[in-house]
């Protein structure tokens, strides 16, 4: 009955509520000055300003900011496909995150073709920047770090786009990451250039991802230089098709300050590359330079799983064409014992010998070691993990191989020449 | 019996808005038209859900509802609504999410008591989420309520607002509450590439409602709902004590985590799913590593350490409230304490 009657009422009541209404507007962002482009206002509140602009773009839209340092409390978000968020330079626009009360991360893009260019984040107190879902994104000209020494309550990744198609990073700076400073994870087809990734646990690394090329980045002052890992338990997996080629991987040598439990966690300080459980990665050309436990490291995923899609060995994998000079002079973390049972130090690459899981049948892994003859090469000889030192049978001889091809760049829509 | 005073409101209003006494008033149906206009509604009163500007007195055809299991948001108190237009009904699609017709409106109006001890004395609201179904999905938007509560505005920017009150454990509590603004709402929010409700599962829905009878018979009966999916499991609830702790504390991250923590939810890439309809032991986090943690694993090695929750990164991320380490990320700023009291105990049952 009651539903009957107050229908009744409120249909008698529509008519004369509706004639003395007034037309609503809602609230705007500052004023578009040009067709598409809107400055975001420093006066007044400067975060709620810019928020306001990144809810409010339409497609296509430019939002700049302007030079000078702005203090937020709570995350960013951008969800609007194909917008463009422009600072006036890495050092001059600078997103401060020290008061973050709120929000998981910086600044989250959800929506895809967007460009991120040409300012800084500061100490925010999760993730820098992380796009998740968000294909052909652009990451380029900027600066994501945490001021002060390296420490274990710096935020996890600088730089973190996730789950995404097309992915660009180039001309970034990530420093201070207490996991990596540039992390792409679960993608593919993907590009990190000429950045420099210092003085994080990881410096670069592409994880669960495919197609990827990394090149003419500056990897200096990490505890890990450039990793390349595939993981269990992820929604994507087997990680293949890296090519990483023309790095300066320097002084590696930060103590690794992660917080126990993460997978980086357990990299060795003094480690200039590892490549983990991946396949079809080619490592070429790159300057391995005063990393003190080893320049190259090449293994299997080294703890329990249970996980019955994933493959936790190396397969077709080829160093070829790089330098190797100084460090190896102070083995750390796990490779330490292992070092210190191989008379003191490791040479410049090593490799951990497994080639079968659970009790299984051996597999063939393929590494290719075409490197000059000087460079030094072990094998630890494990076979199987867990890790036991009095079970290694460490041999110096490169393993028989196949050579296995370069495979053709990576080719990203969004890649064109910076105006 | 809650007929009469509804009629004399509805009655006060028509006087009124016949009189035109200048001022927009409340109209008391929801305007179609507005709720389905491309952007949202400046004022909350504006769609016409309630017949007061206070949001106190739902119009014809908004119906109060509850959950077995709500998320928690800082113990605020919620009063929510549902609004269906007139002709349509919402679809059962088996015990998840059932299919609401386009024009549908969730409305949901978050509240604090002076003492939380007694949470309807005095109550003032902070916000009012309005999650609308329009022709091409889900929208939401969120609305913030002035000092006297009688005008709440849309705010995509969110707000924050202290507020002080008396926990319901007695003790003092400064809480700072952040509304969230419209991209937050929809990273709580999102399924694959669109946004959908999160709480009116209807097996989240099938107990006695805010009527005092079972709701989900009320809503066929009140020609909102097709009809019950025959043989549903209900959602347990977290707070019966008479259920086993698993089904508990499975209920309980199902609406707090789940939301996020699906195949198809914002925290994919982590492959830790919570809902109730997961089964893995893995993906449910009992031994798993993290995956990108940083210093939310809080030192710990694994999710879920069975045996050990002073071991288990998920306890520690929920009795957090740091930016980066506290989850859920949004939402919350203060622990539940009755939340992690259960998933600990869960945690400490479970066999090495």
């Amino acid at each position: 009955m009651r539903p009957i009657i107050l229908a009744a009422v409120a249909a008698v009541l529509l008519a004369p509520a509706a004639c003395s209404r007034k037309e609503a507007t809602a609230p705007e962002a500052a004023a578009p000055a040009e067709e598409g482009i809107t400055h975001v206002s420093a006066e007044g509140d400067f975060a709620e300003n810019l928020q306001l602009a990144l809810i409010e773009a339409e497609p296509g839209d430019t939002i700049v900011m302007p030079e000078g340092t702005f203090a937020f409390t709570t995350g960013l978000s951008l969800d609007v496909d194909g917008v463009t968020l422009a600072g006036a330079g890495q050092g001059k626009t600078i997103l401060d995150f020290a008061g973050q009360t709120g929000a998981g991360e910086g600044l989250l893009v959800t929506a895809d073709d967007v460009v991120l260019t040409d300012f800084g984040i500061r100490d925010t107190k999760g993730d820098g920047i992380k796009s998740k879902d968000s294909d052909r994104i652009t990451y380029q000209y900027l600066t994501v770090e945490w001021s002060g020494e390296p420490k274990a309550t710096n935020g996890a990744y600088g730089i973190y786009p996730v789950e995404s198609t097309d992915v660009l990073v180039q001309n970034c700076t990530v420093r201070g990451a207490s996991d990596a400073g540039i992390y792409v994870g679960q993608s593919e087809n993907i590009i990190v250039r000429d950045s420099i990734a210092e003085y994080n646990v990881a410096g670069i690394e592409i994880e669960n991802s495919s197609y990827a090329d990394v090149y003419g980045n500056i990897a200096r002052h990490n505890a890990g230089g450039i990793l390349v890992f595939d993981l269990p338990d992820l929604p994507v997996m087997g990680g293949h098709s890296t090519r990483v080629y023309d790095n300066d991987i320097v002084e590696n040598n930060t103590v690794n300050f992660a917080p126990v439990g993460n997978i980086v966690a357990g990299v060795p300080s003094g480690t200039g590359l590892i490549v983990m459980a991946n396949s079809d990665v080619y490592v070429t050309g790159n300057r391995f330079k005063d990393n003190r436990t080893v320049h190259a490291m090449l293994t299997a995923y080294t703890e329990p799983f249970t996980d019955a899609a994933y493959n936790p060995l190396l397969t077709d994998i080829t160093l070829t064409g790089n330098t190797y000079e100084g460090g190896l002079d102070d083995p750390q973390g796990m490779l330490a014992p292992v070092a210190a049972a191989l008379g003191g130090s490791l040479p410049a690459i090593v490799t951990d010998g497994v080639t079968r899981w659970n009790g299984g049948e051996d597999q063939p892994v393929n590494l290719v070691i075409a490197e000059a003859p000087e460079v030094g090469f072990i094998s630890l000889g494990l076979g199987e993990y867990p890790l036991d030192p009095s079970k290694m049978q460490p041999a110096m001889d490169r393993p028989a191989s196949t050579p296995v091809p370069e495979r053709e760049p990576v080719v990203l829509p969004q890649d064109k020449a910076r105006p | 019996m809650r007929l009469a005073p509804l009629l004399g409101l509805v009655v006060a209003c028509l006087g009124l808005a016949a009189c035109g006494a200048g001022q927009a008033a409340s109209p008391a149906s929801p305007n179609l038209d507005t709720i389905l206009a491309e952007k949202p509604a400046a004022l909350l009163s504006d769609y016409g859900f309630f017949e007061d500007a206070g949001a106190d007195h739902p119009a014809s055809r908004v119906k109060p509802y509850d959950l077995i299991n709500p998320l928690f948001s800082d113990d605020a108190a919620k009063h929510r609504f549902i609004y269906v237009p007139p002709g349509n009904m919402v679809q059962a699609e088996g015990a998840g999410l059932p299919e609401f017709p386009v024009g549908t409106a969730l409305i949901k109006t978050f509240g604090f008591a002076p003492d939380m001890r007694s949470p309807e004395d005095g109550a003032y609201k902070v916000e009012t989420r309005v999650i609308i179904r329009k022709a091409d999905g889900w929208a939401a938007f969120p609305y913030v309520w002035n000092e006297a509560g009688t005008e709440a505005k849309y705010a995509p920017t969110g707000a924050r607002r202290t507020i002080e009150t008396i926990s319901p454990a007695g003790e003092p509590l400064e809480i700072h509450y952040e509304v969230p603004n419209k991209n937050q709402c929809k990273t709580c929010h999102l399924s694959g590439d669109t946004i959908s409700p999160i709480g009116p599962k209807l097996r989240n829905l099938d107990h006695a409602g805010p009527a005092g009878v079972d709701q989900l018979s009320d809503w066929v009966a009140a020609g909102l709902l097709d009809g019950v999916p025959l043989g549903m499991k209900r959602t347990p609830s977290s707070l019966d004590t008479s259920l086993p702790l698993e089904a508990r504390a499975r209920g309980y991250l199902d609406i707090n985590c789940g939301h996020c923590h699906k195949p198809d939810g914002s925290a994919s890439n982590s492959g830790l799913w919570l809902t109730l309809e997961e089964t893995s032991p893995t993906r449910l986090g009992l031994k798993k590593h993290p995956t990108a943690a940083g210093r939310g694993s809080g030192n710990r090695r694994y999710v879920i350490d069975p045996g050990h929750p002073e071991e288990s990164i998920l306890a520690f991320r929920m009795a957090s409230t740091e930016p980066g380490i506290a989850m859920p990320e949004l939402g919350r700023t203060i622990p539940d304490p009755m939340g992690l009291e259960l998933i600990n105990a869960w945690i400490a049952g479970m066999e090495e």
